[in-house]
């Protein structure tokens, strides 16, 4: 088992007035697992995912991403490490056509190292990531305004985005919501080629049975704190689960 | 009736435009006229009135047209390539003017230096100036602009620095020494040359570069575009400079154009007015606001014979075209421009 760690969180806590969103959460995650992150709505997933990239900035604890501190560093440092991110509702430049939404990334400080010898061919790259998440290059697809995409494009153009950082870690807010069966079906086999590419994975997902099929490792929130945590099948076992997904009555 | 000699009519840009709306098929000279002549004709007749109409008061309309259209673009360019709400063309102006204004003054550079210091050096203490302010969005970066003209002009009054309440006067004219007709057209033409330049560089920076590509991203989306590891308040910035340039190259001009630098600089006439013509003339194509300004400027100076009376036509006059063309003149142009037809055989 490969014990290396990538992100390290320590009793992370956040609270909006007077309501605790994320109270004293801590978890490892593996470099190259997939690491998935579940609970009940309100349960302070996505601001737990925010105060990871910087987008909000902890009142309490530490993140420390392959050793170094990223604690409170503005979001655009923190993806420039390599903690890409996607956003729950698929929030994509929709007035672009969709081949240049992963141009504006590859602008970034990071893209520039990662990928391009030479200036100019960031259209090309920006193809070839669509292409990579699923694009069919020789249609018109690519090239439509990204606000006429149907909603499971918008989400493999989120990832194109992840992409375009060239990311060790991808952090998924609910990638599968509004999916329809065959949208899913045909995006988990994507994210299961980013993780044998060796990208660290973190999802946050609301289908459980998609995702215990993808996660090694999974924790549950309730009201800002871990409940559970563990491998997807000690996790549906566990007691405390069931109830804050059920309420106390289990059949 | 041979059937060859059946006619139909049939809109001009309908062979030109093909499926998408941006792709367009070049067949001839013809139909690259039909696309180049609304950038060109306007072009060439704004250059030709000084040669035609060398009188002061002519030159001087189109000249001061110029310069609101200028801060015009600048307000335009901000508010639709970035989102910023800017109301700070009065602090670019100023800034450009009395930088241009102190540097020959006090230390008696010669215009032609100092118009181009005045920009970069006014666009770049704007650019600081704002920097810790574009964070904030809408109203309130709107607000931060307005208060600091305001800010300087009684810095000045109070502290009496920079010639105080009477300005800097005896700056030297960027014509000394010229005849007649050719100081004229060194004005005008200057102006004039800065305008289309700011014109098509602005356009071309906002449609056709990655800049504005990321700048255009920025507005849709900030969240994503942090996400997308660039630091958004850098690229700010940088649209805030871009925008600012032209803006204080007018003051810089306005300064060696009147020999004169002081407190109506910092009007606010310079903020609200460039404001008006975006409104008027369409905004987010950057040429309607330099449209509206040259509708706008021309018809308060026209309206000058009225006496008093003319703030009010001027305010009549503005709501007619708010009313009349709320899309703005130059969206309303184009489209009429685009429906024109022409009689085809059948």
């Amino acid at each position: 088992m490969s014990s290396q760690l990538i992100l390290e969180v320590i009793g992370l806590s956040k609270s909006f007035g007077g309501v605790k969103a994320v109270d004293g959460v801590s978890f490892k995650v593996r470099k190259g697992e997939v690491f998935g992150i579940i609970g009940p709505n309100g349960s302070g997933k996505t601001t737990l995912i925010n105060t990871i990239t910087g987008f909000v900035k902890p009142d309490k604890g530490k993140v420390i991403f392959k050793g170094v501190d990223i604690t409170g560093k503005p979001p655009h440092e923190i993806a420039g490490m390599g903690i890409a991110r996607t956003f729950q509702t698929a929030r994509p430049f929709l007035r672009l056509p969709a081949y240049k939404n992963p141009v504006v990334p590859l602008y970034s400080s990071r893209a520039r190292k990662m990928f391009l010898g030479r200036y100019g061919d960031r259209d090309h790259v920006a193809l070839d990531l669509l292409e990579e998440v699923g694009f069919e290059r020789d249609s018109l697809t690519p090239y439509k305004p990204a606000g006429t995409l149907p909603h499971g494009y918008l989400k493999r153009l989120e990832l194109a985005r992840c992409l375009a950082l060239k990311p060790e870690v991808i952090i998924t807010d609910e990638v599968f919501s509004g999916l329809s069966a065959a949208e899913v079906a045909s995006i988990m086999p994507l994210l299961e080629k980013l993780n044998m590419s060796g990208i660290t994975l973190i999802m946050i997902e609301h289908r459980l049975r998609e995702l215990f099929r993808l996660a090694e490792r999974v924790m549950v929130l309730e009201y800002g704190v871990k409940i559970a945590e563990g491998t997807p099948s000690e996790v549906v076992g566990n007691e405390r689960v069931k109830e804050a997904y059920m309420g106390t009555e289990v059949m | 009736m041979a059937l060859s000699e059946v006619k139909r009519k049939e809109r001009i840009d309908r062979p030109i435009k093909v499926h998408s709306d941006d792709m367009y098929v070049l067949a001839s000279f013809k139909t690259m006229l039909y696309l180049a002549g609304p950038r060109i004709f306007p072009a060439l007749t704004l250059l030709i009135i000084p040669l035609l109409v060398p009188s002061v008061y002519t030159v001087r309309v189109v000249i001061a047209s110029c310069v609101i259209a200028m801060l015009a673009m600048n307000f335009d360019f901000l508010l639709h390539s970035v989102g910023l709400v800017s109301l700070g063309g009065a602090l670019f102006f100023g800034l450009g003017a009395y930088t241009a204004g102190s540097l020959n003054y006090y230390y008696g550079i010669n215009p032609y230096i100092t118009m181009p210091m005045g920009t970069l050096i006014g666009a770049a203490i704007a650019t600081l100036l704002l920097l810790p302010c574009l964070p904030l969005r809408g109203i309130y970066f709107a607000l931060v602009t307005l208060i600091f003209p305001l800010f300087f002009s009684k810095i000045i009054e109070a502290t009496l620095i920079l010639g105080g309440t009477d300005g800097l006067i005896g700056i030297k004219s960027m014509v000394e020494g010229f005849p007649h007709p050719f100081d004229l057209w060194i004005e005008a033409y200057l102006i004039i040359s800065a305008t289309l330049l700011t014109l098509f560089t602005l356009r071309r920076i906002y449609r056709c570069t990655d800049l504005g590509l990321v700048l255009n991203a920025i507005k849709d989306n900030d969240q994503a575009v942090k996400a997308s590891g660039i630091n958004i308040t850098l690229y700010k910035a940088l649209a805030v400079f871009i925008a600012a340039l032209p803006s204080s190259f007018a003051g810089a001009y306005v300064t060696h154009l009147y020999n004169w630098v002081g407190l109506s600089h910092w009007s606010l006439d310079y903020s609200i007015l460039p404001i008006a013509a975006s409104v008027v003339g369409g905004m987010g194509t950057i040429a309607g606001p330099m449209l509206g300004s040259f509708i706008l400027v021309p018809l308060a100076e026209y309206l000058r014979e009225f006496g008093s009376l003319r703030v009010a036509f001027y305010a009549m006059a503005l709501v007619a075209f708010i009313v009349l063309w709320p899309e703005g003149i130059i969206n309303w142009l184009s489209r009429k421009y685009h429906q024109l037809e022409r009689w085809v055989k059948v």
